[in-house]
């Protein structure tokens, strides 16, 4: 069992404890942690679990089947932090957090690194209230922002759609960022550190981009052809 | 017989998700269909008080899951419909006594010999909720027109996507038809609009339904109540019947509106 249980390490972080999971295969890995509560279920009960799934890539089925499993045994996941964009938006769609406190600067070099300013990230549905996208690139997204969804971009935000949530372009202060949507009626858009207020719901909305303008302040105007 | 089992849900507390369940399982059972109804909200339960059958509870829910009673005991029997029954909730423990695999359990015990499997979920998108929606074939998503509401239910929505609970429906709960004309009210085509999912009855705001939910008796079995005929138009729609949506609003289009609605994915 030594080697079952020394897959994933398990340590105690300020929020609750943390498993850290390693490359090998993610069947192994859930059944060594669920092995290694239930031989401590004493201390497992009650306890917030946040885990470190590396580079693993996760679909819903799968982390809704693991989180239903440690709700079984009094374990609340309440975090999932990986490398992987696709797990992260897993999680993110399951209500999970996916930054724990602890900052993890190495990481977050790596993805600058790997990501250059013309990868985007494409979302094929609507996102609804309570989803949170971010991205160190361009967010693409067919479909609507639901009020109450939130899309963060280090880069540009182009919506096939019409938006009603928060979008924040060149979050990391990249004010030549833009928004683009068919329709534009957000409860707020940020563009680097200027933040516009509720915009008008439109009668006959039409595709709109929003900028930051010669002035310096955040602007919305109607799309012009060529 | 293989049951169905549906999963009234909302988000939002206090829009309608108990008295739909308790509406609802009343409609089928008066249609001949054999009714189970479980109150998932432990701790808090009231489902049994406003179908009226507070005073007959002995075994609740988490008693069939510790092992204390058989299935069969914590069925109360509906006053009016013997092939209408509540498992009742526990009002003494909390969310913690069920699991999600419980749920699943005692549904799949229910299914060879009932119709419908009805579960109240209660409000939030904790655990409770979570134990609610496990078992459900078909998940109903209760709202008002009220923006607080909807988004509720558009996170609730969200939830059940990711998790692949197939298309929930949409119950439209208490709509004002003059408040809606006057513009003071959120319009059946703006929450569709938002939430984008199958409207399966919009129930206009009618006082009778907090008289019946307060006499134990549901509303359904009042023939003359406008929010009844809504409930049981939704009961024959859940049995796959295809009824067309009632005239709310005999001055603007709104039905024709929501004919068209409906009509689409």
């Amino acid at each position: 069992m030594e080697q079952i249980t020394s897959l994933v390490q398990i340590k105690g972080i300020r929020d609750g404890l943390l498993a850290t999971f390693s490359d090998a295969p993610w069947e192994d890995q859930r059944a060594a942690l669920l092995f290694q509560i239930e031989e401590r279920s004493s201390f497992f009960q009650g306890a917030r679990l946040a885990m470190d799934v590396g580079n693993q890539i996760l679909k819903v089925n799968d982390l809704v089947d693991l989180r239903d499993r440690l709700s079984e045994r009094n374990v609340a996941l309440w975090a999932v932090v990986s490398e992987s964009p696709t797990t992260e938006q897993t999680s993110q769609l399951l209500g999970l957090a996916t930054r724990i406190s602890k900052p993890r600067p190495e990481e977050q070099k790596q993805y600058a690194d790997t990501i250059s300013d013309d990868t985007a990230l494409f979302i094929n549905k609507t996102l609804r209230s309570g989803t949170r996208v971010e991205f160190p690139g361009n967010i693409v997204i067919m479909g609507d922002v639901n009020p109450g969804a939130e899309v963060v971009a280090e880069g540009n935000v182009i919506v096939w759609g019409r938006v009603r949530g928060m979008i924040h372009a060149g979050a990391k202060g990249n004010r030549s960022a833009f928004i683009c949507a068919l329709d534009l009626s957000a409860n707020q858009l940020r563009i680097a550190d200027e933040v516009s207020a509720m915009l008008k719901p439109q009668k006959d909305p039409k595709p709109e981009i929003a900028t930051i303008n010669s002035e310096g302040r955040l602007q919305a105007e109607l799309w012009q052809t060529g | 017989m293989t049951a169905q089992v549906i999963t009234v849900t909302s988000g939002k507390g206090g829009v309608g998700k108990t008295t739909a369940v308790a509406n609802l399982a009343t409609a089928l059972a008066a249609d001949g269909r054999k009714v189970v109804c479980i109150d998932g909200d432990i701790g808090l339960r009231n489902l049994d008080v406003v179908m009226g059958l507070e005073n007959r509870i002995v075994y609740d829910i988490v008693d069939v899951i510790e092992g204390r009673c058989k299935l069969k005991q914590a069925m109360i029997r509906d006053k009016h419909y013997p092939d209408m029954y509540l498992i009742p909730a526990a009002q003494t423990r909390d969310k913690n006594a069920v699991s999600p695999s419980d749920m699943i359990r005692i549904c799949n015990d229910l299914r060879p010999d009932t119709d419908f499997v009805i579960i109240d979920s209660p409000a939030g998108i904790e655990r409770g909720f979570r134990n609610s929606i496990a078992a459900a074939d078909r998940v109903l998503v209760v709202t008002n027109p009220e923006v607080s509401a909807v988004r509720d239910a558009d996170r609730v929505v969200g939830i059940l996507e990711a998790e692949e609970k197939g298309n929930p429906a949409l119950i439209l709960n208490r709509l004002n038809p003059v408040l809606v004309r006057n513009n003071d009210m959120l319009s059946a085509e703006d929450v569709l609009d938002l939430l984008g999912i199958q409207l399966i009855g919009i129930v206009p705001e009618d006082e009778s339904v907090i008289i019946g939910s307060n006499r134990g008796a549901p509303v359904v079995t009042d023939p003359k109540s406008r929010a009844g005929q809504a409930f049981r138009n939704i009961a024959k729609r859940i049995q796959g019947q295809n009824v067309p949506f009632m005239d709310l609003d005999q001055q603007s289009g709104l039905w024709g509106a929501i004919q068209k609605l409906t009509g689409r994915k």
